[in-house]
């Protein structure tokens, strides 16, 4: 009897405790968010009035609840600022994610492939980079990529260029700096899932006749699969809302949902228009988490 | 035991089959001296074999015995360090593994998880370029001779182990290639499975009229399945024969000790009469007589006698002074089987002698029990004199 009861409040707490985290950290400041996004802008501090009031009971909820509007988000289609920007945050973050993908294959590959002990080592310096403050990194890629930074130098140098190069303060610049902080992100399911593969599926492949490059194709990309999703949805989600590398390393042409948001929430003031932003973004997002979830919930049901 | 017994009787089918007794016949898969190191390790060392055409081969041994390895230089997953594997005459150790007309069937059965079944026994045949509606009529052939009809849309992590292991071994003769290797197929499946695949096995490369290679470490499953067997221990091929040669005429005590039940008496080589090599044992000093055969030793050698329990005369009663090779002791242990009851003795000198009789008849007037006394012998001829 005791022992049952304390078997259903173990799986209690196991399941309260991740959903009390979820609730206070992430549910909650939603509910702000929306909330805010559903206010009206006042010049005040904060700068808007809400329109719920929590205290003045249920009756007054269930009115101004008949008295929502959404004009916040109505805003957003009334205006082709926003809807480019997001246009281009996706489009800037699909185009890096890509990249980092061509990127951290072969990485991932190589360190799967390499010796069992130095593969730890390899990982190590996968993640080596998070222990400088990105920050720093990022402005660090300021220096590299300005016009008279060490790029330019090293090719005028070479005499590869005659003219420096206008990197700094572009979308290219963006991508690199997108590109350079996010590869860990790939690298490491990919290396998880292509480390975990049984390599006598490729001796089993070659002795029915499947030359190597085809095998790889045919057995192993098939099989990394769950990691390509997994590092593509790492990278791609929290690059779209990026906001630090395009404000450091992109132009005042670039476009960026994360910037516009900081203008709109520090420069215009206008908290209610930056929360729709927020909320718009947010649920945009969750179309590519879904879809990873399904094929999580897949790739589980395989395994058993 | 059984086993042996039911090999003979399948030997009836297969007697005519014995290329490797034709000095003329050229074998289809050959070991020149391969060896094969890992490290300090010879995993194979010096290995020249001949399989030929048509002939099911075991490579029986102990695990770590260099069985897998042997079987993946012929695959060319593994480059010998020395000698040379040749098939059909052909030099074939610079063949990268997907250019051999040989398959082998993987002990992790080794199925590509992401493929249905039907998908991985077309994998070959699609790589060789078939048509479509030939590899779709293959798939179905296979299917079918393995027994798992309408399982073709499943994929192998919603099969039984069992049914993995066909897939498996659909896959593997897909292609119908000259030579099948199979590493320890049935490890994986229980007693009764593993006996209905062996004759199943058998029965197939049969009909195939295929040549099989099976690595295993069961030796009753060697007798079992093969025409031939090959004896291994610590990378070398200890001895090569048919079934009843290996039992019947071990060339060393490791292979006597291998190949089922044997009792080994240490001796040394005092002379011959005729034929008979006459042997004084160490422990006990009892003269004892064997077939000399091919064993090449000098007076005053250390050699053995082996001497198969079913081979060994036991008897409650003393023995007429004229029988040769008369021992006693006392029973130490009864071994019932059913068919035949196997009695361990033990001797004055303090060694032990094995001896099995068949329960012929149901009421045996004098049964032999516990500690009783008894007299045990065995002619010259079931003694096999080993010189090492
Ligand atoms: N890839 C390898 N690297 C190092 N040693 C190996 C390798 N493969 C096999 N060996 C060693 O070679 C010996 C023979 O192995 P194997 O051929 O697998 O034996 P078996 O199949 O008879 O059990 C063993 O000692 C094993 O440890
Ligand atoms: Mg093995």
């Amino acid at each position: 009897m005791a022992t049952q009861r304390n078997t259903r409040l173990g799986r209690l707490a196991l399941i309260g405790v991740p959903a009390l985290w979820l609730t206070l950290f992430v549910a909650v400041p939603f509910a702000i968010v929306v909330r805010i996004s559903l206010s009206e802008s006042v010049i005040a501090m904060p700068p808007y009035e809400p329109v719920f009031d929590l205290s003045a009971g249920f009756a007054a909820f269930a009115e101004a609840l008949g008295r929502l509007d959404f004009d916040k988000f109505v805003f957003l289609t009334t205006d082709p600022l926003y809807l480019e920007s997001y246009l281009s945050s996706i489009r800037i973050a699909g185009l890096s994610t890509a990249i980092i993908l061509a990127v951290g294959y072969p990485i991932a590959y190589a360190m799967a492939r390499a010796p069992k002990g130095t593969q730890p080592l390899l990982v190590m310096l996968v993640v080596l980079p998070f222990w400088t403050s990105f920050l720093i990194r990022v402005y660090a890629w300021m220096g590299i990529l300005a016009r008279d930074g060490f790029l330019n130098q090293a090719l005028g140098g070479l005499g590869l260029i005659s003219e420096p190069l206008d990197i700094l303060s572009t979308d290219t610049a963006v991508m690199i700096g997108i590109v350079y902080s996010y590869l860990p992100f790939m690298v490491l399911p990919l290396y998880a899932s292509l480390e975990k593969m049984d390599l006598s599926l490729l001796e089993a492949a070659a002795d029915l006749g499947c030359p190597p490059w085809q095998a790889f194709w045919r057995i192993t990309v098939p099989l990394s699969l769950p990691g390509v999703v997994a590092g593509c949805l790492l990278v791609f989600i929290p690059a779209v809302g990026e906001f630090v590398i395009p404000d450091l390393l992109g132009g005042s042409d670039t476009l960026m949902i994360g910037k516009t948001l900081w203008s709109e929430f520090f420069s215009n003031r206008d908290w209610p228009v930056a929360s729709a932003v927020a909320v718009v973004l947010l649920v945009a997002l969750l179309v590519p988490i879904g879809i990873y979830q399904h094929m999580q919930a897949r790739q589980l049901e395989a395994d058993r | 035991m059984a086993d042996v017994i039911r090999q003979q009787q399948l030997g009836g089918v297969r007697r005519e089959f014995a290329p490797w007794t034709d000095p003329a016949a050229a074998p289809l898969i050959r070991f020149d001296a391969v060896t094969k190191r890992f490290g300090d390790v010879a995993a194979v060392d010096g290995v020249s074999l001949d399989i030929y055409e048509r002939e099911f081969f075991a490579l029986l041994g102990p695990s770590g015995c260099g069985k897998t390895t042997l079987m993946r230089l012929l695959a060319g997953f593994e480059t010998p360090d020395a000698g040379r594997v040749l098939l059909g005459g052909e030099d074939i150790s610079a063949v990268p593994p997907h250019l051999r007309p040989v398959n082998m069937m993987f002990q992790s059965y080794a199925l590509f998880p992401h493929m249905s079944v039907a998908a991985n026994i077309a994998f070959g045949p699609k790589m060789d370029g078939w048509p479509r509606a030939r590899v779709d009529a293959r798939v179905g052939q296979m299917l079918k001779l393995v027994q798992l009809d309408g399982l073709g849309a499943r994929k192998p992590h919603q099969l039984s182990g069992g049914q993995r292991q066909r897939v498996a071994l659909a896959r593997s003769l897909a292609k119908s290639p000259k030579v099948l290797l199979l590493d320890e197929p049935m490890a994986a499946l229980d007693k009764k499975l593993r006996e209905e695949t062996q004759f199943e096995l058998m029965h197939i490369q049969y009909e195939l009229g295929m040549t099989f290679v099976i690595v295993t470490h069961d030796q009753e499953e060697a007798m079992t399945v093969a025409d031939r067997i090959g004896v291994m221990d610590k990378g070398r091929l200890v001895q090569v024969g048919t079934p009843a040669e290996i039992y019947e005429q071990p060339n060393s005590r490791y292979v006597a000790d291998f190949i089922g039940d044997v009792t080994l008496f240490k001796g040394t080589l005092e002379g011959r009469d005729g034929d008979v090599a006459l042997v004084r044992e160490r422990t006990s000093g009892v003269l004892l007589r064997a077939l000399a055969g091919m064993a090449d030793a000098a007076p005053g050698a250390t050699v053995w006698i082996a001497v198969r329990p079913e081979k060994a005369r036991i008897s409650p009663d003393p023995l007429p002074p004229d029988t040769p090779n008369v021992l006693s002791g006392e029973v130490f242990d009864i071994a019932y089987l059913g068919d035949l009851s196997i009695y361990k003795v033990r001797r004055p000198d303090g060694t032990f002698m094995k001896a099995s009789q068949p329960n012929a008849t149901r009421l045996v007037e004098r049964p032999i029990g516990w500690d009783d006394k008894v007299w045990l012998s065995f002619a010259p001829e079931a003694g096999v004199l080993l010189t090492r």
